[in-house]
């Protein structure tokens, strides 16, 4: 897809959009609100097709924010959809892994290290944390204790089939 | 020993069976075929993110090319190209070549070694140690000019901490011919081989569909036949002057990646060749004052696929946000698409096949939940090994 079509596409769901910015040429910036965030990355994924290339998850002054950056391979362009989750007590935005299988680990990383709450994900548990780390301490949070102590017997990464092995 | 109740699973790990680093597999059986396979990664998180968060802008790209002693240089150069994104700043135009020769040397030799593990897995010990042999050369080289066989370092934002000497280009131009030659013997025996053919055609298929679905990078993705490749696509360094091809291979086999990987090996000799003829005189850095507020997508073709670094800066003298992509985050859990349905000795060199990345180690543990027999690692290398021969006598 050429750039000013993807451009002239991107009005399509203007309506779900706070703004479009653009930075720099290839460098294509949607920010919505956490409740758009599903609706506009289905339309990037399927209706322009473009590469899903991986989610970063910031914790900003008094939001969280989920970058969903997306690729148009034909002229190197990257489209973020910036969700902004305003609650920053109890954070949660709807999972894409039902739309797109390749972002189940990122949603579960996000999970472990900001404690943002994928909803609907099929699959949300732990996936790099060690096991003694504490419930409830996210250290890609700005507020988290430097070296918070290990907890006794926490939840592990168990497996799927950890249930049917005695 | 732990009793199975219900359905038979064969557990892969603590260690891969191939790269030997740490990642557990789980595959739930029916007989001898796989019907379901869960992972467990990350025992060997080190929090590089967070670190980062604590570093200067400087300091970065030491730590970052620690995230993969193989992919030591991909790493900070997509790092690299996310800060320069930001100041928008373009670095010298000798450093910007010194990038592409420190890169695709890295890719050759991070695909030789791929090639020699996956023949010593099909029991082609000859391959391993044939393609080890001839990636040793490369290694001298990246030694020569970075002080480092692997953790290189080599790149800080505004240029490149080591050059690379004229008087070395009439070597490298040599070690690159002799390299050719035997790649070139590598891939004839390769494709004109009917017993690897057999043995790896039509194994472990990652549909093209499905290599979209799970999002892969790299050789995973190219021989799906999906025609990605970040120095084309969204070119960095020096690419955009130099000439090569994407190969693609439309199979999605284990198969089609061993030919993508070996025919990559040489373009990267044909755009180093290009790289050393070009060469620029000039400086291989520039200084840099401070990084703006602001953020940047920077990306790299690593030897595995696209590495992608995100940056945000506030201004001040470190990032507030530093999110790294490895190629093999994404190529891992395609094994959901590629293993499922595939007959257990067809298992290790399908996992192998992505080249996944992790850190090291080895043992393996397979439970038959019919038999009630424990496996080691070597009887499942057995397996495998077992059925090339199988294949061969038919053939043979």
């Amino acid at each position: 897809m050429k750039q000013e079509e993807l451009k002239s596409r991107l009005e399509e769901i203007k309506d779900k959009l706070i703004a479009i910015e653009q930075p720099r040429d290839n460098r294509i910036y949607l920010l919505c609100e956490a409740e758009d965030a599903y609706a506009v990355d289905k339309f990037l994924f399927e209706g322009l097709n473009l590469r899903f290339v991986i989610a970063t998850g910031i914790d900003a002054e008094g939001c969280f924010e989920i970058l969903y950056h997306f690729a148009n391979d034909e002229t190197g362009t990257f489209v973020t959809t910036r969700a902004f989750i305003r609650d920053h007590e109890n954070p949660s935005i709807e999972s894409i892994t039902p739309l797109i299988p390749g972002a189940e680990w990122i949603e579960r990383e996000t999970h472990d290290v900001l404690g943002i709450d994928f909803k609907n994900h099929p699959n949300l548990r732990r996936l790099i944390l060690s096991d003694d780390w504490p419930e409830g301490v996210y250290p890609l949070r700005k507020a988290c204790p430097a070296c918070p102590e290990p907890a006794e017997g926490s939840k592990t990464k168990e497996l799927k089939n950890e249930k049917d092995i005695e | 020993m732990k009793k199975i109740l219900n359905k038979p699973v064969l557990a892969v790990g603590p260690f891969h069976p191939l790269q030997e680093e740490a990642e557990f597999f789980q595959l739930t059986l029916d007989g001898e075929i796989v019907t379901d396979i869960d992972m467990r990664i990350s025992y060997n998180h080190r929090g590089i993110e967070a670190i980062s968060e604590t570093l200067q802008f400087d300091q970065v790209p030491f730590l970052v090319s620690r995230v993969c002693g193989i992919c030591s240089a991909s790493h900070p150069l997509a790092y690299v190209n996310a800060v320069e994104e930001i100041a928008g700043i373009t670095p010298p135009e000798r450093a910007q070549y010194v990038r592409v020769i420190i890169n695709e040397l890295e890719r050759i030799h991070s695909h030789m070694l791929w090639v020699g593990l996956a023949g010593h897995f099909i029991g082609y010990d000859t391959v391993f140690m044939w393609a080890w042999k001839y990636r040793e050369p490369v290694l001298d080289i990246l030694e020569e000019i970075t002080g480092n066989r692997n953790n290189y370092g080599n790149v800080k934002v505004g240029g490149c901490r080591e050059d690379v000497p004229n008087e070395m280009i009439p070597k490298i131009r040599q070690k690159l011919d002799e390299l050719e030659k035997k790649v070139e013997m590598l891939v004839k025996v390769v494709l004109d081989d009917p017993v690897i053919h057999a043995r790896l055609k039509g194994v472990g298929v990652l549909t093209k569909e499905a290599a979209r679905q799970y999002a892969v990078a790299g050789p995973t993705a190219r021989g799906s036949g999906i025609a990605i490749d970040v120095r084309r696509d969204d070119p960095y360094a020096a690419y955009s002057d130099l000439d090569w091809n994407v190969i693609t291979q439309p199979e999605g086999d284990v198969f089609a990646k061993a030919v993508v990987r070996l025919l990559e090996v040489l373009e990267s000799i044909k755009i180093i060749r290009q790289a050393v003829d070009k060469l620029p005189d000039g400086p291989i850095d520039m200084e840099v004052k401070e990084i703006p507020a602001g953020e940047g997508c920077g990306h790299a073709e690593a030897p595995r696929g696209e590495t992608f670094h995100y940056v945000r800066s506030d201004g001040g003298n470190r990032p507030v946000r530093h999110k790294i992509r490895a190629p093999s985050f994404v190529n891992v859990p395609s094994f959901r698409a590629s293993c499922i349905g595939q007959h257990i000795a067809d298992v290790t060199i399908t996992l192998a096949a992505v080249d996944p990345c992790y850190s090291c180690t080895e043992r393996l543990a397979v439970v038959d939940g019919h038999n009630n027999v424990i496996h080691d690692y070597e009887s499942l290398l057995k397996l495998s090994r077992e059925k090339t021969a199988r294949i061969k006598k038919e053939i043979l």
